[in-house]
């Protein structure tokens, strides 16, 4: 089903009470290969609900239907000066498919954030307000179109990393920031995870404002480890930061220096994952920074490929081991984690989201089912 | 007061004794407070038009005992308001005659403070300054910076999801909060967030902040620590209007600039600060402008020079930039005391915050000197102004008969005005009890009803904080029945107060 307008949504989820179908929502389908397979549940293509209802560079918001491709919206605000905030990525290429097939509501439904999330905040953070059709066929709006505004509950929130399981998201309204004019890279190559973490921590915690840090381990950049640091802003200010980080990263060995193309290039490969590309089981594992060593340890002698963003926040691991092993070490770390990319017979017995504890998977259920009590989202990926 | 709360219940009314009992087999000593000396402290908030003693205190100091007594309140159908330093503007710690008041003043811990992973671990009853206390001897502090910050606990900042004059660069409460502890109205007890970035599952920590104490009692916060600026610059601007001065705001933000704060104030609230904290402002412009620049030192000087040429294109009269922090501070002192300098020239003064698109700024301070003409009340603007968020201050006399109602009535003439042109009742202060009966003028029956059912799933009884927020206390029962067919929920008899 590919309904064209708002009240189409409605019907077709109307019918879908009715006749007790489930609906599998779909913005470009990029990410259609994580979870569970789902052969029973009807597709609801929200890609024809498109196009730019608003965009006011001063004010920093835009109004957006969520079959809007993301490559149209991040071509429109760069046109301005600006950027979306939270810097989703192209996962296209690392699940099979093409670059650039994303819509807006997919990543944001998705709730997938990109390396400058460290900085800038997440899809969450920057969602102001939302119209819907719920479960139960009723269009809603929440949130609004202002930056600021605490006026009821704050429900955009749970529409970020809903993943299609409450309502179809028909419009939105998102923060945009300005893209800085400059960026800069500053590395430092040799180190292991631990160190690495602590550095970036560091780093972090220095006064350079540093907007995103990863780290590359020998395995994934021939044979040495890369440590990044990324500053972004204007050029007298960056330029000034940079000296900073040199200073910081002269304690472990020279600093490496990537501007201008190398800079776009490295960051734009971890954008896409590039550096674990494959058909190898992906996961996705947040824990609090200072845990993504021990993560990485239990896991590197099984034979896994992994990677840290955000400061070691993000722990992106290729792994075709025990699903058990991955989810225990995000765990112990205090984090979770989520399967990303597996075959279909795996995604059919391991759940795509990692178990919440039993208070907060009964608190989530009927959180869901104020949403839609009839179930009509609940198609069995998640 | 104007506005009506639910129905104190007689049979819970009556039972007072046993409850008092009861409680105090949870709380033993002086956590509970039932004498009427006793609960006159807790009989309002900020908004202090508004009083109402409750039937009883309760101060925990455990969350196994915050567990206990809302499972007992479940239980027995007693309601329950919390409270953290009853600093809110909106009466959302206003208590209920049947209703047990939580307060969390004795959860004044800092329990951890971790330096790598960048975050506090802080109990609700710590003052939001404490926290910046806490961890400032290494260099970092914790952003949301409400005026009231000595005085607010983060656990009123979480329920209000609380901002400050840096909120435009750092963002509000919620974006700074990374996990909470939550007892719910059951008794049960419940980990949202953790010490990392995004849920595994449903963002349910992000609508508990800014849910206004609805939805659950907060018993621990973790929050985002970041490393102080090295340092920070400001700007004193005057317009000769405020067209201009919006203008000059609009420009400064599509230039790509995100300053670390920018207040607007118009002419009355210059001259009350200026009369106040004599600081040297400009007493011959329409509008004043602070901009705050932060960062390293080449930011700061780059930025300066910037937003100088965009207030000098936008024809600013005068225009000085500090050199020292002495000066710096002494650029946001009057804008700092704005609140009491107003107080200074009115008996009293009833404060607003109402958020627009900036760009109908002069449209809409036109409207509101219409709207004081109207009430024959003066109002004192000052403004957040890169996020658009107005506080208009209206000058009244709670002595002469009848000026508190006009007040009232010219605020939320202001408020729907805002929703008018695009803007929202609130933009940090919350709805509590003083904008309850506004909410149908920003969002429709079924668009509150959907909050409400999210209330059903935390808190099925309604007994938590009820009469705050929305203006119909429905039924979850009600609220869950579906009507596949279109056409309107139907809203039979359900009690409006
Ligand atoms: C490096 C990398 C990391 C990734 N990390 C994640 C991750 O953390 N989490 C994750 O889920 N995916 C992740 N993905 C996969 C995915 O990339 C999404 O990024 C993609 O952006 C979604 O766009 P889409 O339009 O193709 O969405 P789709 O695949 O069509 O939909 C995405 C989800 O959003 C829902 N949805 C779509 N439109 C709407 C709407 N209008 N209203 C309500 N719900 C809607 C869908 O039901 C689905 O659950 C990752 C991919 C890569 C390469
Ligand atoms: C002079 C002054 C200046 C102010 N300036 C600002 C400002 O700049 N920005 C701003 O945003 N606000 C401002 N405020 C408003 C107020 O300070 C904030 O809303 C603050 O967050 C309230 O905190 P509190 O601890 O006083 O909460 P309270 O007033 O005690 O309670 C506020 C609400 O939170 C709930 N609550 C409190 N603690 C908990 C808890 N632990 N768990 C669950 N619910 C809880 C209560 O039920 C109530 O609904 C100002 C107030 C004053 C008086």
């Amino acid at each position: 089903m590919r309904p064209t307008t708002e009240q189409e949504v409605r019907d077709a989820i109307a019918d879908a009470i009715r006749s007790g179908a489930t609906l599998d929502i779909k913005g470009g389908g990029s990410k259609a290969a994580i979870g569970a397979p789902r052969p029973e549940a009807t597709v609801l293509d929200l890609s024809a609900i498109a196009g730019v209802v608003d965009y006011d560079p001063a004010e920093l918001v835009l109004t957006v239907r969520p079959g809007t491709p993301l490559a149209e919206v991040e071509a429109l605000v760069a046109e301005r000066g600006q950027r979306v905030a939270f810097d989703p990525f192209d996962h296209g290429p690392i699940l099979g498919g093409t670059a650039g097939a994303a819509t807006i509501g997919g990543v944001v439904a998705a709730g997938v954030s990109g390396s400058l999330r460290l900085s800038g905040g997440g899809a969450r953070d920057h969602l102001l307000g939302l119209r819907a059709v719920s479960g139960r066929g009723e269009v809603f709006v929440a949130g609004a179109k202002v930056v600021k505004n605490v006026t009821g509950y704050d429900l955009p929130k749970l529409a970020a990393g809903s993943r299609g399981r409450l309502f179809a998201i028909t419009e939105m309204t998102l923060k945009v920031l300005p893209r800085a004019p400059i960026a800069a890279t500053r590395a430092v190559a040799g180190l292991d995870p631990a160190a690495a973490v602590r550095l970036m921590a560091a780093a972090m915690g220095s006064q350079a404002e540093v907007g995103a840090a990863a780290y590359l381990p020998a395995a994934l950049n021939h044979g040495q480890s890369l440590t990044l640091l990324r500053l972004l802003g204007f050029g007298p200010s960056v330029a000034a930061r940079c000296r900073m980080i040199e200073t910081l990263l002269g304690a472990h060995g020279a600093a490496v220096a990537l501007d201008g193309d190398e800079d776009t290039a490295c960051w734009a490969a971890l954008r896409t994952l590039a550096p674990l590309a494959g058909d190898t089981c992906l996961w996705r594992v947040n824990v609090p920074p200072s845990g993504a060593p021990s993560v990485v340890t239990a896991l590197e002698p099984l034979g896994s490929r992994w990677l840290f963003d955000w400061a070691g926040g993000l722990v992106w691991i290729a792994f075709d081991g025990d699903a058990a092993l991955v989810r225990n070490a995000a765990t112990a770390a205090g984090g979770h984690a989520m399967l990303i990319r597996a075959p279909e017979a795996l995604r059919a017995a391991v759940p795509a989201l990692h178990p919440p504890a039993p208070g907060v998977a009964a608190l989530e259920e009927r959180v869901r089912r104020a949403f839609d009590p009839a179930g009509v989202f609940e198609t069995g990926r998640f | 007061m104007t506005l009506k709360m639910p129905q104190p219940e007689a049979a819970v009314l009556a039972r007072r004794a046993a409850i008092v009992a009861a409680l105090r087999r949870i709380v033993p000593g002086e956590g509970v407070i039932a004498d009427p000396d006793g609960l006159r402290p807790f009989e309002s908030d900020g908004l202090t038009a508004y009083r109402q003693p409750p039937m009883v205190v309760v101060l925990p100091e455990t969350t196994e005992q915050v567990s206990q007594v809302l499972r007992w309140c479940h239980d027995e159908g007693v309601k329950v308001v919390p409270r953290g330093s009853g600093t809110s503007l909106s009466g959302g710690a206003l208590p209920l005659a049947d209703g047990v008041l939580l307060g969390l003043s004795k959860f004044n811990r800092v329990l951890e403070v971790d330096y790598d992973d960048r975050l506090a671990v802080v109990q609700p009853g710590v003052t939001n300054l404490a926290v910046t206390q806490a961890v400032e001897a290494r260099g970092f502090y914790y952003a949301p910076d409400p005026s009231s910050q000595i005085a607010c606990s983060i656990g009123g900042n979480v329920a209000e999801n609380s901002g400050g004059v840096h909120c435009l660069k750092y963002g509000l409460t919620t974006n700074n909060v990374l996990g909470v502890e939550l007892v719910m109205m059951d008794g049960e007890i419940v980990r949202l967030g953790g010490r990392h970035l995004d849920a595994a599952g449903l963002d349910l920590l992000g609508v508990v902040v800014g849910s206004e104490g609805l939805l659950g009692v907060v018993t621990e916060v973790t929050v985002r620590i970041l490393p102080k600026p090295e340092g920070a610059r400001a700007l004193l601007i005057g317009f000769p209007s405020v067209e201009s001065a919006g203008q000059c705001v609009a420009d400064v933000i599509a230039g790509g600039i995100i300053p670390a704060g920018m207040e607007m104030m118009d002419r009355l609230a210059i001259e009350a600060a200026e009369a106040f904290v004599k600081v040297g402002y400009p007493l011959d412009v329409d509008a004043l402008l602070i901009v705050e620049l932060d960062g390293v030192g080449a930011e700061c000087d780059h930025l300066i020079d910037e937003v100088t040429r965009i207030a000098e294109a936008n024809g600013s009269t005068t225009l000085s930039a500090s050199r020292d922090e002495a000066e710096r501070l002494a650029f946001w002192a009057g804008r700092k005391a704005a609140f009491p300098a107003v107080g200074r020239i009115s008996p009293d003064y009833y404060c607003m915050d109402g958020t627009i698109p900036r760009r109908r700024l002069p449209d809409v301070l036109e409207r509101m000197a219409q709207l004081s003409a109207k009430y024959g009340l003066g109002v004192a603007n000052v403004f957040h102004a890169g996020d658009g968020n107005l506080h208009p201050l209206i000058l009244y006399d709670a002595n002469k008969p009848g000026e508190l109602d006009r007040a009232e009535a010219f605020g939320s003439d202001i408020l729907r005005l805002c929703v008018e042109v695009g803007g929202v009742l609130t933009g940090e202060h919350g709805v509590g009890v003083e904008k309850r009966d506004l909410m149908p003028d920003m969002f429709g029956e079924e668009d509150l009803a959907q909050q409400q059912r999210v209330k059903c799933a935390f808190d099925p009884k309604g007994l938590l904080n009820p009469g705050k927020v929305f203006p119909t206390l429905h039924r979850c029962a009600e609220l869950g029945r579906m009507h596949i067919h279109r056409g309107q929920v139907p809203h039979p008899d359900l009690p409006r107060f």
